[in-house]
């Protein structure tokens, strides 16, 4: 009987298809659950205030200060006069257009940046105006307030998160900041802590009507940390005067904790140049000026030839190897023929003979590759010679990064027997080969941070503390730097640290010597090459200096190198013991040196290879 | 007079009518919650009036379980009459809202015509059909029956209001119940199809589709037994196609804009998300939000937020479906589904043709206004603005439907009496 039963089975059949939608609706469908909380719940971040930064004593460096961003609801956009709008905001009318595109894109509803970074006093100008353009607003946001600009390589920036940070970190929304170099990136957990939330019911003309499920779902933000750096800003400022117009870096650390007291690396740039609204512009000047490269930290980043600092490190080596003593002598005939035919050339006079102490203080270049033969062959063969060697090098730090905490590093290279076998052959090789490297100008490279460690080291006889920048986070002190030990034994380090005791009191670097201060140091000058219209060619060799003081209790230990400033002594040994004097003595009594360091440039020095002129090297 | 408690009632579908009422009540209070509305007693809120009208029906139940069936039965065509005067008259004292002259306005409360005449046209109808000389298979009869039906249609479409007016398509159903050709339920099945096919794929391959299924049906026919008249085919095949040809012409240039668009959202044409589609796309994002459990009572954020428009009256399903999830909404459809069942098969235990023929007249009136407006808060059925009976807000509706309600425990326990 279907006229009985027929509005029975459709019913039933109706209510079905209804629990089956319904079903599709509720059970399996997110898009509708999250379309509704776009829809009617507004999510407002809270920020908690960017951490603060202090130098080691207590000097505020970083601070925060308010800065505006321009944005736009799409939805709420009605006609205007573009032109104007963007002669306000000092942006071009074609890239007004394109932002308000690409905000219609991202969002009708939500919010997009305009322009951000707005400075007070531009912000007071907008604020009359803005009232013309519906959609518009002002957003108070926070930035950076460089109290005591120094240290901008160790400081860092922060900027707007990128799509590959986004991408890479939930945590992040667009238009947020992030710590994008530095310290700033290293610790960015820390001096951002952690974000609230604070949910918004909205009505359908998308207004605010009052505090979500009252508040009840509110996430408080986690306060940000403040840190200490271990940082001499005082010091840094004057290590980075001294570094006006010369092209390297300077690396100074406190030997027994491993404590950073400075990093400089020129050129310097400023971080306030990356504040408002010309951050971009400047941040494009910076990244492709690609001769002076001020983004590049030389002292970290870059990686030379340490010169004759390794003979240092080869005297030590050579005294645990037990290859020579210190009374192990060597005849200069002002050279040394290390093969047929192949000769090293030394600035002794023919005849000279020195031991160690004086091999070291001279920088003998035929004592160290006398030295280094004898390492290289004390056993079977020179493959097993030359990777005792580079343990010996690496049980220093070199060859790998130091696990400082700032984002950036290099890890230098330290040459093994395989590397060797690779460029000539298994068992074609001999010290003779690799004889350079007794006296660093051979495969091996380092960073400035590297060779201040190895100086720490060697001040500490026998041991380094990682080195690091920060010091306290809030009040907790950094203590979980334990002291690694070099494979050099205690006793070995007393002679070549007389060595280079007598390096400033009577050897290469008489003008680093400072009264009443017993200061240890070795100075380098390192050939190097450029690569000018596909022709190799030799520029002005680099000066190097590394130190420590006071001999008996080391308080600093130095690495300064000054790109194409030829002589060790001539730049880099100077500016180092004025460092040395300003951190110990509080004040430098040598002001002619002082002043002779401040002005000194090597600015046409710079310009030399990039004049295509022909021109004289090492003047 | 008998003692009123010796009396056998449906008491399980007097305890759905509650549940449902009272469940109405609960989410009307809850779809216009704000800081100011603290009591479900408040009569400057649609809440406090819906619960004026809950007690206003308890009253009317007492009094239409004392009256006599006999005394609707025999009055029926007075209360017809009366509710098409009623109709008449608001074109001259009605107010208009919403674009249509549907209302008397009484003082503290709107008053609404067309609700009861579904009552009174039920009643009619069930009356004359029951009448013995009627006969569904003769012209005259079905010209009568139509007449019943189209006159209250032709009112309210003109008010306008189309979607009460569709409602009365619900009548459909006790007439073929009382024998009504099949071949009428073919033709309107056809043309229905025919409406959404012409409009959705296009006429011409709606044509071609139509005339190769009839023509494959009469060469069926025909092999097997009967002939056709050849007459009635032509004009079959004339009709149909007219039919087809002009959907679009009315659909363009005699439809309302507001009407081809709620068209084309049902048919999936447009997806205007922030347009026309978006009462239709509020509801579902909000039922959607639901989950499975609901977010609670007096929590839904589309409901607190506004988003679904007339969410009080015509949407009540979605807060429904935000605040009490898979769980509520299923409940809610189970109970009306059980409650239409139930009115049928005890309509078909009737003696008296009268009473069963109001019974299905009410079961039906209660499955149209179930279908279109869950359907239409679904989105499975163009936006109609019907309420959803005992749970939306709504004097008229709410009353209508409580007296035909009680009516119907009215009949039902007669005949309990009398057997």
């Amino acid at each position: 009987m279907i006229r009985k039963s027929l509005l029975i089975w459709i019913t039933i059949i109706i209510s079905i298809i209804f629990i089956f939608r319904l079903g599709n609706l509720q059970l399996s469908n997110d898009f509708y659950k999250s379309a509704s909380n776009n829809n009617a719940i507004q999510e407002l971040a809270i920020y908690p205030e960017r951490g603060l930064i202090f130098d080691r004593n207590g000097n505020l460096l970083v601070s925060n200060q308010p800065m505006y961003d321009l944005e736009l609801i799409p939805e709420n956009l009605s006609e205007f006069d573009t032109l104007e709008l963007s002669e306000i905001l000092g942006i071009s009318k074609n890239n007004l257009i394109n932002k308000i595109k690409d905000a219609y894109s991202y969002s009708r509803k939500i919010p997009s940046i305009i322009r951000s970074q707005i400075t007070r006093e531009e912000n007071a100008l907008i604020q009359e105006k803005i009232w013309k353009y519906n959609g518009f607003y002002l957003v108070k946001k926070s930035t950076r307030d460089y109290i005591y600009p120094v240290a901008s390589n160790v400081i860092g920036y922060i900027g707007e998160v990128n799509p590959n940070e986004l991408e890479k970190d939930e945590y992040y929304k667009k238009g947020e900041n992030i710590g994008k170099q530095g310290i700033e990136k290293y610790y960015e957990k820390e001096l951002r802590g952690t974000k609230g939330k604070k949910f918004l019911q909205k009505n359908r003309f998308n207004k605010v009507i009052g505090p979500y499920n009252n508040s009840s779902n509110d996430i408080p933000p986690v306060k940000s940390k403040n840190l200490t750096l271990t940082i001499d800003a005082e010091l840094q400022k004057y290590a980075e005067g001294l570094m006006e117009n010369k092209r390297g870096g300077i690396v100074v650390i406190e030997p027994q904790t491993g404590e950073i007291l400075s990093l400089v690396s020129s050129p310097i740039y400023s971080l306030n140049m990356l504040l408002g609204n010309k951050r971009s512009e400047n941040y494009n000047v910076l990244l492709s000026d690609t001769i002076n490269k001020p983004l590049f930290d030389r002292s970290l980043q870059a990686q030379y030839s340490p010169g004759s600092p390794l003979k240092v490190l080869n005297a030590l080596i050579g005294l645990q190897e037990n290859v020579i003593d210190t009374n192990t002598s060597f005849t200069c005939n002002g050279g040394h023929y290390y093969a047929r035919n192949a000769f090293m050339r030394c600035h002794n006079t023919p005849g000279t003979i020195s031991d160690l102490k004086n091999g070291i203080y001279n920088s003998c270049n035929t004592y160290f590759a006398r030295t280094y033969k004898r390492i290289i062959e004390k056993y079977g063969t020179s493959a097993e010679g030359v990777d005792s060697w580079s343990n010996h090098l690496k049980s220093f730090g070199l060859g790998d990064y130091l696990g400082y905490d700032l984002p950036i590093g290099k890890k230098g290279f330290i040459p093994e027997s395989d590397y060797y076998d690779g460029l000539y052959g298994e068992n074609r090789w001999g010290a003779s080969t690799i004889i350079s490297n007794s006296i660093g100008q051979g495969e091996v490279l380092t960073t400035p941070i590297q060779m201040a460690n190895i100086v720490s080291a060697i001040a500490n006889r026998g041991f380094y503390v990682q080195p690091h920048f920060v010091k306290k986070v809030d009040n907790g002190l950094i203590n979980s730097y334990e002291r690694k030990y070099t494979s050099i034994n205690k006793e070995n380090f007393d002679i070549v640290i007389d060595g280079m005791f007598d390096v400033v009191e009577k050897g290469t670097a008489r003008i680093a010597k400072v009264n009443n201060l017993k200061i240890a140091g070795k100075t380098g000058t390192i050939e190097n090459f450029t690569i000018i219209n596909n022709e190799r060619k030799q520029l002005t060799d680099h000066s190097t200096f590394i130190g420590f003081a006071p001999i008996d209790n080391p308080q600093i230990a130095i690495s300064v190198f000054i790109e194409n400033g030829y002589w060790g002594s001539r730049w880099a040994a100077p500016i180092a013991s004025l460092i040395i004097e300003k951190y110990i003595n509080g004040e430098v009594n040598r002001k002619w040196l002082e002043q002779r360091m401040l002005n000194g440039s090597l600015s046409e020095e710079y310009e030399k290879p990039y004049k295509f002129e022909i021109f004289e090297i090492n003047e | 007079m008998n003692n009123i408690f010796s009396i056998k009632y449906d008491l399980i579908s007097l305890s759905i009518y509650f549940a449902i009422v009272v469940f109405g009540l609960v989410n009307i209070f809850s779809s216009n919650y704000n800081e100011n509305l603290i009591s479900f007693l408040d009569i400057s809120f649609p809440i406090g009036k819906q619960v004026v009208f809950v007690l206003i029906s308890i009253i009317l139940l007492f009094i239409i379980l004392f009256t006599k069936s006999k005394f609707l039965n025999d009055n029926s065509f007075i209360f017809y009459f009366i509710s098409i005067i009623l109709l008449l008259g608001l074109f001259i004292f009605g107010i208009k809202a919403g674009g249509a002259r549907s209302w008397y306005d009484l003082g503290f409360i709107n008053f609404q015509p067309s609700e009861f005449v579904k009552i009174t046209t039920s009643l009619f109808l069930a009356k004359y059909l029951s009448i013995i000389q009627t006969d569904l298979s003769k012209n005259r009869d079905l010209f009568f029956i139509s007449l019943i039906i189209l006159i209250p249609i032709f009112l309210i479409a003109i008010q306008p209001d189309p979607g009460t007016a569709i409602i009365f398509l619900a009548f459909l159903f006790p007439i073929f119940r009382e024998g009504l050709n099949i071949k009428f339920l073919y033709h309107l099945a056809f043309i229905f199809f025919i409406l959404i096919l012409s409009l959705s794929i296009g006429t011409y391959f709606t044509i071609v589709l139509f005339l190769a299924l009839y023509i494959s049906y009469i060469v069926y026919e025909t092999r097997s037994k009967r002939k056709i008249k050849i007459s009635k085919f032509v004009l079959t095949i004339f009709l149909y196609t007219s039919l087809a040809l002009s959907t679009n012409y009315v659909f363009e240039n005699v439809l309302e804009q507001r009407h081809r668009d709620r068209i084309n959202i049902v048919l999936g044409k447009d997806f205007d998300t922030r347009g026309i589609g978006y009462n239709t796309n509020q509801s579902k994002i909000a039922i959607g939000s639901g989950g499975f459990a609901g977010v609670g009572f007096l929590k839904g954020t589309q409901t607190k937020g506004d988003f679904v428009p007339r969410q009080h009256t015509d949407y009540i399903f979605s807060t429904i479906g935000e605040e009490w999830g898979f769980l509520g909404s299923s409940f809610i459809i189970f109970l009306f589904c059980y409650l239409i069942v139930r009115v049928i098969q005890r309509a078909e235990k009737q003696h008296i043709h009268y009473r069963r023929i109001y019974c299905y007249c009410f079961a039906s009136l209660l499955f149209m206004h179930f279908f279109i407006n869950i359907g239409m808060s679904l989105g499975i059925i163009p936006t109609i603005g019907i309420p959803l009976p005992y749970v939306s807000y709504g004097g008229s509706s709410f009353l209508s439907f409580s007296i035909m309600f009680f009516i119907y425990l009215n009949f039902d326990s007669s005949r309990l009496k009398e057997s």
